[in-house]
């Protein structure tokens, strides 16, 4: 690839459940296709949360064992941190207009972006079609992921 | 620097965004947009409507989220009136700067 060609799709991988570790992932899914990329967003094992309608919407930011929070791990343990910390990090998020999850993945669909789920962590967590948002567009294998990603970026989170 | 649009001169900046929103009209938008290969309908105009509305009120230029919530424009007919960019694209035609949120 010659160095000034621009990107034309880019698939990302969302593998970790924290508020934190989905985020990144969505915005970069967004922020393609608002430059026209073509974004297919792949969601395995407890990334899975941000597509099954029970989870979605209880996305936590993780407290223990999150070195960068500047708070003690076993201050972190405390009932409550958590969501204490999620309130503060989606207030923060709603001033910079960056949606809830749900509506983040409504808003990604509806700009053309892809939504799947890995079948082996759908297998392993024994989730039906039905657990999903609407918005999931399948439930890939691994080749096939690997088949859609084909000619464009793969980025891992 | 300068360019002429529509028998207009106006001035743009390198990405041919137009720095100065008084030196808009509907007709330099109509020109803007053909360079895009965008031909202006009712729909690309409340866009840009809204687009001009909420920057003179916020001084800002809205994000997709907000331009669905306050001007009640559809994500879906966002992208398909303006495809592949957008926001940028309607900011560009609308006379605004580039929008610079990464939502």
């Amino acid at each position: 690839m010659s160095e000034n060609e621009s990107i034309k799709k880019v698939s990302i991988i969302i593998s970790k459940g924290s508020l934190e570790s989905i985020y990144p992932g969505l915005i970069m899914a967004n922020g393609a296709r608002m430059k026209g990329i073509e974004a297919n967003v792949f969601f395995t094992f407890f990334g899975m949360d941000a597509i099954t309608k029970k989870k979605m919407n209880k996305v936590k930011v993780a407290t223990v064992g999150n070195p960068a929070m500047g708070i003690p791990t076993l201050v972190g343990a405390i009932p409550g941190m958590s969501s204490f910390a999620t309130n503060m990090m989606k207030k923060q998020m709603d001033e910079l207009d960056i949606p809830p999850i749900p509506e983040f993945i409504e808003m990604i669909s509806d700009a053309g972006g892809k939504i799947y789920a890995c079948l082996a962590s759908v297998d392993m967590f024994k989730l039906k079609d039905e657990d999903f948002c609407e918005q999931l567009d399948g439930v890939l294998t691994v080749g096939d992921f690997y088949d859609l990603a084909a000619g464009g970026q793969i980025i891992f989170t | 620097m300068e360019k002429l649009i529509a028998g207009q001169k106006v001035s743009i900046t390198s990405e041919g965004y137009l720095t100065d929103l008084s030196q808009w009209n509907k007709e330099v938008a109509i020109e803007i947009a053909s360079e895009l290969g965008i031909s202006l309908n009712e729909g690309h105009w409340k866009i840009i409507d809204f687009l001009q509305k909420d920057f003179k009120q916020t001084g800002k230029i809205p994000t997709i989220r907000r331009m669905k919530k306050e001007g009640n424009i559809s994500t879906k007919d966002l992208y398909d009136l303006f495809p592949e960019g957008p926001l940028m694209k309607a900011c560009k035609v609308a006379g605004l700067t580039k929008p610079v949120s990464c939502v």
